[in-house]
């Protein structure tokens, strides 16, 4: 550790004092403006959702969320296809895109040679830069075809036994949604655990090598369990775009509101159904029903939020995480 | 001194020529806002450019925001004109303030596209095209679609059915003819600008539909003729309700148009028409404007738009791909417009 220097205060004239410590008091109202700022915007986006779909709440109820038709001729609105789309999609990326985000930045902050770190990690950080959209074109001309002849069709031949790898193949649906976010969300996901895996003190690895231990053992015992609170909120982060990411799920996932077993069967999440409909939503209880869509989504954020908060406190029993 | 006094006046003399003329353009030129439909963004844009020659008075600012975004404004009063893929409904003209006016503009046309090998020219009666969107004919050398294309070798593979997911006036007309051809249809599923669709994959956009067809071996779906013929997709030749397999063009749809039968309030429908030229899947655009407009200066320059939209404009849809409104139906709208009062 390299010594912390310690800010000193030196004979101040008294006299001053009132007036120098102004900035001090106007950027503690100012950082406190900010804060409350945010909380405000979520309160007032919350309030102007509920506002615009009062009137779906009243009509559908508790059924809205448990109904899996929606029809918009005959006014018959249900969003369980859309939350099943929604959670299914996040959690296959986050399974594809945590191991490979993880690995990625242990690979570079551990063992790679010095001289590539920087170019491997410029190109991941320019992966979060590209536009939504260019994805999803990418994931129809490119990854599509590709995943339709080569990945789908093995698992199909090899795990086709199991219902989530059965029925017709298309190349779009479920699976080919969650890839595309599990790509999409892959630099966020490195590039936090990186900074967080470059945090952990290298007197931590000293001392586990000075106990004998291998590589592996040193990366799992002194670095991955120091770090793993960063790294489970390094997910989190992740899944909270995955959860919102709307453009290139659209336009990969095959947009059919209907809850399936087979992850090859296309599908369809509550931001592209949102995206897809509220241009063209002409009856009042239309669109109120996708102001409701609006309010689920942001429910199924914060619940989620909450469940891997108490998932992180049962996992570190309470800690802090910095021991 | 005399550098600063020569600096000022140059100063002054700038600011004067370019506010100006700014000032004065900005008192005097008159802003009519519109909101709507999507599916004539071109045209109407072309319009407003092209009208701002002839009337440099007044400019027309239109956001393509969807139909259901130009119903609603025109109800709230939020723009001067709305517009719209698909009529508005009783309930939804119910709400309006005064009496709302649907004004024509042009039609356009749906083709049913298709991924065969070799891209074979096919054809269709409006039954078939609606079991299939029922997902009831699921393989492509069905008997249903061989004996309407005699001549054609049809693979034995799955059809995947392809439609938009977006809500669009393109589905409404598509939904609408499939109504017009199949009870079942009309009961199971309705027509709307989204439907709860039987069967197939959702794409956004023409773009989304036309790119899930290529991409797909032996996908079928429906898009605009417009969209098609500039990009060079196959689409099919549809049976109209005199027996006849009509290649879809604008002839074909202004020959339609002129077929149906339209209303005084000109909310129409022009699905499956008796001519026996007319393409049968084809359906208008509308302008809506409130029949006794508040603002008088506002209300006089639109009205002299809207006759001039009749004259000159309708000529220029057919090199948007757009079907022009044909001559009977001109001047009956003609007629109303000059009823609008201000």
């Amino acid at each position: 550790m390299p010594e912390v220097i310690q800010p000193t205060t030196v004979s101040v004239p008294a006299p001053d004092r009132g007036n120098r410590h102004w900035p001090d008091r106007s950027f503690r109202w100012l950082a406190l403006l900010a804060a409350l700022t945010i909380l405000a915007l979520i309160a007032l986006v919350g309030w102007e959702l509920y506002s615009g779909a009062r009137q779906a709440v009243g009509r559908f109820g508790f059924s809205f969320l448990v109904n899996s038709t929606w029809n918009p001729v005959s006014d018959v609105y249900g969003a369980l296809p859309f939350i099943y789309g929604t959670l299914v999609s996040s959690m296959i990326a986050l399974l594809i895109a945590v191991p490979l985000g993880v690995a990625t930045a242990l690979f570079l902050t551990e063992m790679a040679p010095l001289r590539i770190r920087q170019p491997v990690i410029t190109i991941i950080e320019m992966l979060a830069a590209v536009p939504s959209v260019i994805f999803g074109l990418w994931g129809i001309f490119v990854l599509v075809p590709w995943l339709r002849d080569h990945l789908y069709r093995w698992l199909k031949e090899y795990l086709g036994f199991l219902p989530i790898f059965g029925g017709p193949i298309y190349g779009l649906g479920m699976l080919t949604g969650g890839i595309i976010v599990a790509i999409m969300i892959l630099p966020i996901i490195t590039s936090v655990s990186r900074e967080i895996l470059r945090s952990v003190p290298n007197l931590q690895r000293e001392a586990a090598y000075a106990l004998g231990a291998t590589h592996w053992e040193v990366i799992r015992i002194a670095v991955l369990s120091y770090a793993r609170r960063g790294i489970f909120g390094a997910a989190v982060l992740g899944l909270g775009r995955a959860l919102g990411e709307t453009m290139a799920v659209t336009m990969v996932i095959g947009n059919s509101p209907q809850i399936s077993a087979s992850l090859f069967a296309p599908a369809s999440t509550v931001a592209s159904v949102l995206a897809n409909e509220f241009n063209e939503a002409t009856t009042e209880v239309y669109l109120s029903a996708l102001f409701e869509l609006g309010l689920v989504l942001l429910g199924i954020t914060i619940l989620v939020n909450v469940i891997a908060q108490l998932m992180l406190h049962a996992l570190t029993g309470g800690a802090t995480g910095k021991t | 001194m005399k550098k600063l006094q020569f600096f000022l006046s140059v100063a002054a003399c700038v600011l004067a020529a370019c506010s100006k003329p700014a000032a004065t353009s900005a008192s005097a030129q008159l802003e009519i806002n519109g909101a709507g439909a999507t599916f004539p963004y071109p045209i109407y844009s072309k319009w407003f450019s092209e009208y701002a020659k002839i009337d440099p008075s007044v400019q027309f600012n239109y956001q393509s925001i969807g139909s259901g975004g130009g119903q609603k404004q025109i109800l709230a009063q939020t723009v001067d004109f709305g517009a719209s893929d698909g009529p508005m409904s009783d309930e939804n003209l119910a709400k309006a303030p005064g009496k709302i006016l649907h004004i024509p503009t042009v039609a356009g046309a749906d083709v049913l596209s298709y991924n065969l090998p070799g891209d074979p020219k096919l054809k269709f009666d409006g039954p078939t095209i609606a079991a299939i969107f029922l997902g009831k004919i699921t393989k492509w050398n069905d008997p249903a679609i061989v004996s309407q294309n005699p001549g054609v070798t049809l693979p034995d593979q799955d059809l995947v059915v392809v439609h938009r997911s977006d809500g669009s006036g393109t589905t409404y007309i598509w939904t609408d003819y499939l109504s017009s051809v199949s009870d079942e249809w009309k009961t199971k599923v309705g027509k709307g600008t989204s439907v709860n669709w039987p069967a197939g994959l959702g794409g956004k956009g023409n773009e989304g539909v036309s790119g899930q067809i290529k991409q797909l071996p032996g996908a079928v779906g429906y898009i605009e003729l417009a969209y098609a013929k500039q990009n060079n997709l196959p689409y099919a030749d549809v049976k109209n309700s005199s027996g006849n397999y009509i290649t879809p063009s604008l002839d074909s749809v202004t020959a339609a148009l002129a077929a149906a039968d339209i209303p005084d309030d000109f909310r129409f429908s022009m699905v499956n028409p008796p001519g026996p030229d007319a393409y049968p899947i084809s359906g208008c655009t509308w302008l809506l404007v409130y029949a006794q407009i508040k603002d008088h200066a506002k209300g006089e320059k639109l009205v002299q738009f809207l006759k001039w939209a009749y004259g000159d404009g309708e000529k220029m849809a057919s090199a948007l791909n757009y079907a022009p409104l044909p001559d009977s139906v001109q001047s009956r709208v003609l007629a109303r417009i000059n009823e609008i009062k201000y």
